[in-house]
């Protein structure tokens, strides 16, 4: 003990004496590069990420875990660098001795991405052995990306110990991918490592085995490039199912915007320029929403858009009934008058929003349950756009009971097949009217709960959507609900399957194309309404 | 005195043929009373788009320039006169631009104009400013091969942008195969031929390079974002160049995001996006990705510093961000002033000529100097995107970078360049020592 308090001593008294020359030369190679951190500079990072990761020393894995969370402080005045840990507390790094609190001067180690890789694959050897599941999982997972010579025998010897099944896959994987780019590796084991590779077959493999380049042995070259061959095939089939499931998931986005407009313009035949702007009050109702539970109650966030679906409702919906009140009602009839109105008041509803939440994009979060994707064989779906998928599905079913079930329903079908009789059978029709408008309008002010999740919540983002909505209704049939289902996720798939060969410039005029070739040869869309329904 | 002077021109036109002769001798005299009005001060015109789909970009310019405006009042304005400004609102409506400019120019008399934001705006202006003979200062990073007289350009040529940052890319990245993605109109194709020209003059080979257009406001990017992840998936390190602009990036990072793209994976950099683009997203999926541009909000100087402090105060909102062309405008504002001042006097003629050669701080510590080609001398930056929307610098350049009006890498422009100081040309050939005259 008292060896070890002289030595701190005589420590403290040098690193005094050389604190005035800045030069922080400690006892060993492990103390030089963790001061390196100190000095804001990346390549003296880099190089202590690399020392500290090999020198095995216990203290490694919280500085490299610190440093890729930035809880890594360093002080460039003292050159003194701290680990400040989850709970508050802070060690120092070259000794591991606690402190009591980190000096202001000290800021957090900065990053770029070549660094981040770095770090991704120093944590990946040191982590391959933890006792949680996912973090081995994703050391592993690290390890093959970067397959660094280095790590081969860290991932031999987790191989060895690991008992469960998928992280075995992932590290056999890893040791594949590090033998196949290592220069002394044998002829068999290349070999192998090409199987091992071809057997994973996506497209992290793909690019592990386009990249071995030109100096393998005749066999591997061979070898590889059967293997990219046979993975290129699946890929490509996997590719279709891929460009099906977009375009089912465009399809239900234009839907979702569409469906209000099917009831505006297809029931009850009023060109509704301000629909976007329907859309564009559910989003900013999402985001003032959003707002008062960030400010009052964060616990609630991941309930957020479930509160903001009925209350967009109401407000679009409100909106919906005081604009057929104030302005529409004046207009039935007269189709020109309409639209020049309501392109209108789409402008005032604009800067109105402007005006009030200011011309920049709002932020709407995405809830925790919306954030991500995952994996369904080689295609990688997203969480917002299955849930938009299910919700527009959901919102489809149930106006469609309405309208099939309802007093109103009923009201709205007579209104809309025969006003005049509807009228003598004792149906008060401008009630009716008002309240269809308001059923569009709410609709559209949902859909922009939802699109709120994956677009601009600005008041520009009713715009982008009233065209497409036109198109829809139009190409699926005015007055038909199920022409407007179908006609979304034929749209939408026929767009997803063009952009790829097309381009989306192209894909988009190409559609337009064949919209106007398609209304020439059934000017009433897939499915038009038989009979007396559509009196103008 | 706008809204009324425009409610004087609706009343002149409902009028009968005759009576509108009377109201236009009337609005000549109204307009001779304003030039007589001037005298006490000079009016600055500001024409940036406060309504449509620019105004989300463009009515933070016009704040600026009020703000610049006002603090210069209280030094004591510009020649012993007080600025005014005369806001006009072109509503993103590219005609209208013209219009108003013309409008401010004949009727509000104005001596310079800040304004603009998308290249189609300026080009649309550009004739009203020749004719009539007065200044534009144009704040925004553009995709040159152009040098007008009237015009003087603030914000970034191509060469203080985009080879800057591919530059980077290439040297600190290691990066070997590209992904040009942008929105379809004359800025990022033109950005795009140029960086394709400079990649091949660097030996990337033809598949090695991935171009990909779409629409403006385009937000289905599941197809475009699965693509670049299949285009990096061949075994080299790859990147993806940005020109995406205004309200496409939201969802292009969203989906980014979403896929799981990494920027340590495929990194982006971004040419539009900046502080205020950010402020929509939530940013922390993407850490890493980068923009390359000629000004941080995140830069500590202490000019930056005070800036911000005054700005935030002025816009009485303590979390009001600042951003690229916001600095441009802060430059091209003090170079006029300092012109006028040079020259004591307004008249365009007089301060054009006046104008290269001037010499304004720049809020990142260096000083930017106005060069012949009517172009200025800037930083460049390459910022990595943080977790709480701001930026990190990871590389800037090591010394100011002069603008060049007319690309060195594209065949047709290479030999071109603009001098208002000897040459009197914007577009002069130094092959053939010839100017190409007008019509750019």
């Amino acid at each position: 003990m008292p060896t070890n308090l002289s030595a701190r001593l005589c420590t403290l008294a040098l690193s005094l004496f050389l604190i005035a020359f800045a030069l922080p030369a400690f006892a060993g190679p492990f103390e030089d590069a963790v001061a390196k951190f100190a000095n804001d500079e990346f390549s003296d990072t880099e190089e202590a990420i690399g020392v500290v990761a090999s020198s095995g020393s216990p203290l490694a894995f919280p500085i490299i875990s610190a440093l890729q969370d930035g809880r890594l402080m360093a002080d460039p005045d003292t050159k003194k660098v701290y680990v400040t840990g989850t709970d508050g507390k802070s060690i120092d790094a070259a000794t591991g001795q606690p402190v009591a609190s980190v000096p202001d001067s000290a800021s957090a180690v900065r990053l770029n991405n070549r660094l981040r890789r770095s770090v991704d694959a120093a944590l990946g050897s040191l982590t391959l052995q933890s006792p949680d599941l996912a973090t081995r999982l994703q050391a592993a997972q690290s390890v093959f990306k970067s397959h660094e010579e280095t790590a081969l025998e860290p991932v031999e010897s987790a191989l060895a110990k690991e008992t469960n099944k998928s992280v075995k896959t992932a590290l056999g994987e890893a040791r594949a991918a590090i033998l196949l780019y290592m220069s002394d590796a044998t002829e068999v084991q290349k070999l192998e490592a090409v199987a091992t590779i071809k057997a994973r077959g996506d497209q992290d493999a793909l690019a592990l085995l386009t990249g071995i380049g030109t100096d393998q042995p005749a066999s591997v070259t061979k070898a590889a490039a059967s293997a990219i061959g046979s993975i290129q095939n699946t890929l490509a089939v996997w590719s279709t199912v891929q460009n099906a499931w977009y375009g089912l998931s465009l399809g239900s986005v234009l839907l979702l915007a569409a469906i209000g407009l099917a009831i505006t313009f297809g029931v009850m035949g009023v060109i509704n320029m301000a629909h976007g702007e329907m859309v564009m009050i559910g989003a900013y109702t999402t985001f003032v929403v959003q707002e008062v539970i960030r400010t009052r109650y964060p616990g609630l966030f991941d309930y957020s858009l479930l509160i903001a679906v009925p209350l967009a409702f109401l407000v679009a919906g409100a909106v919906g009934v005081l604009i057929e009140r104030s302005i529409i009602r004046f207009l039935y009839g007269r189709p020109l008058e309409t639209l020049l109105a309501t392109w209108g008041l789409s402008l005032v509803l604009q800067q109105a929003v402007r005006t009030v939440f200011g011309p920049t994009n709002r932020e709407v979060g995405n809830p925790s349950w919306m954030s991500g994707a995952f994996e369904l064989g080689q295609i990688t779906i997203t969480y917002n756009r299955l849930w938009i998928l299910v919700f527009t599905l959901a919102v489809f079913a149930i106006l469609l009971a309405m309208l099939r079930y309802t007093a109103l329903g009923l009201e709205m079908r007579a209104v809309t097949q025969n006003r005049r009789m509807a009228a003598s059978m004792g149906i008060a029709t401008s009630r009716v009217d008002a309240l269809t408008f308001g059923l569009g309008s709410g609709i559209a002010g949902i859909a922009g709960v939802a699109l709120s999740q994956i677009d601009n919540v600005s008041p520009n983002l009713g715009q982008s959507y009233i065209i497409d909505s036109f198109m829809v209704v139009v190409f699926g049939g005015v007055g038909n609900l199920w022409g407007t289902l179908v006609g979304a996720f034929t749209l939408g798939i026929a767009n997803k399957f063009l952009e790829p060969v097309a381009g989306a410039v192209l894909g988009k005029i190409a559609i337009l194309v064949l919209i106007i070739l398609f209304i020439q040869k059934r000017p009433r869309g897939l499915f038009a309404l038989k009979g007396r329904a559509v009196e103008a | 005195m706008l809204t009324k002077s425009t409610h004087d021109i609706a009343a002149s036109f409902s009028r009968r043929g005759v009576l509108a002769a009377t109201a236009g001798l009337m609005l000549g005299l109204a307009s001779l009373t304003g030039a007589k009005a001037a005298d006490d001060t000079i009016k600055v015109g500001v024409l940036h788009s406060l309504s449509g789909t620019m105004a989300i970009s463009e009515t933070t310019l016009k704040d600026t320039i009020l703000f610049l405006i006002d603090e210069q009042n209280k030094k004591g304005g510009v020649l012993g006169k007080k600025l005014e400004a005369v806001v006009v609102d072109p509503a993103s409506n590219w005609p209208l631009f013209a219009e108003k400019a013309r409008e401010l120019i004949t009727k509000d008399k104005v001596a310079v104009v800040f304004g603009c934001w998308t290249s189609v705006s300026r080009k649309s202006v550009l004739p009203v400013f020749k004719e009539l003979n007065n200044i534009l200062f144009y704040p925004v990073q553009y995709e040159g091969e152009e040098s007008e007289r009237n015009v003087f350009y603030t914000g970034a040529a191509p060469n203080q942008q985009a080879i800057p940052a591919v530059d980077y890319l290439m040297k600190e990245e290691k990066v070997k195969r590209w992904v040009l993605a942008g929105t379809d109109y004359v800025y990022p194709r033109t950005t795009n031929k140029i960086l394709e020209a400079y990649l091949k003059s660097k030996g990337v080979a033809q598949e090695d390079i991935m171009i990909n257009y779409t629409p403006f406001g385009h937000s289905d990017w599941q197809t475009i974002v699965a693509d670049i992840k299949k285009f990096g998936s061949a075994g080299k390190k790859t990147a993806v160049v940005s020109t995406i602009n205004g309200d496409a990036n939201v969802p292009f990072y969203k989906e980014l995001g979403n896929q799981g793209i990494k920027a340590k994976d495929i990194p982006v950099v971004a040419f539009s996006v900046g502080e205020e683009e950010l402020a929509g997203i939530d940013t922390k999926p993407l850490v890493g990705h980068l923009a390359a541009w000629n000004y941080f909000e995140s830069i500590k100087t202490p000019a930056n510093e005070k800036f911000i402090k005054e700005w935030q105060a002025y816009t009485k909102n303590p979390k009001r961000t600042t951003n690229d062309p916001m600095e441009a405008h802060v430059i091209g504002f003090n170079m006029w002033v300092k012109a006028v001042e040079k020259v004591k006097s307004i008249d365009p003629d007089k301060v054009i000529d006046a104008l290269p050669g001037i010499e304004a701080p720049n809020l990142t510590g260096g000083v930017s100097k106005m060069l012949p080609n009517h172009h200025i001398t800037k930083p460049v930056f390459i910022g990595e995107i943080k977790g709480n929307g701001q930026f990190d610098v990871v590389w800037k350049t090591p010394s100011l970078v002069p603008g060049d009006a007319w690309s060195k890498e594209l065949d047709g422009s290479k030999d071109l360049i603009g001098d208002w100081v000897e040459k009197k040309c914007g577009n002069f050939n130094v092959k053939t020592n010839k100017c190409l005259g007008s019509g750019s």
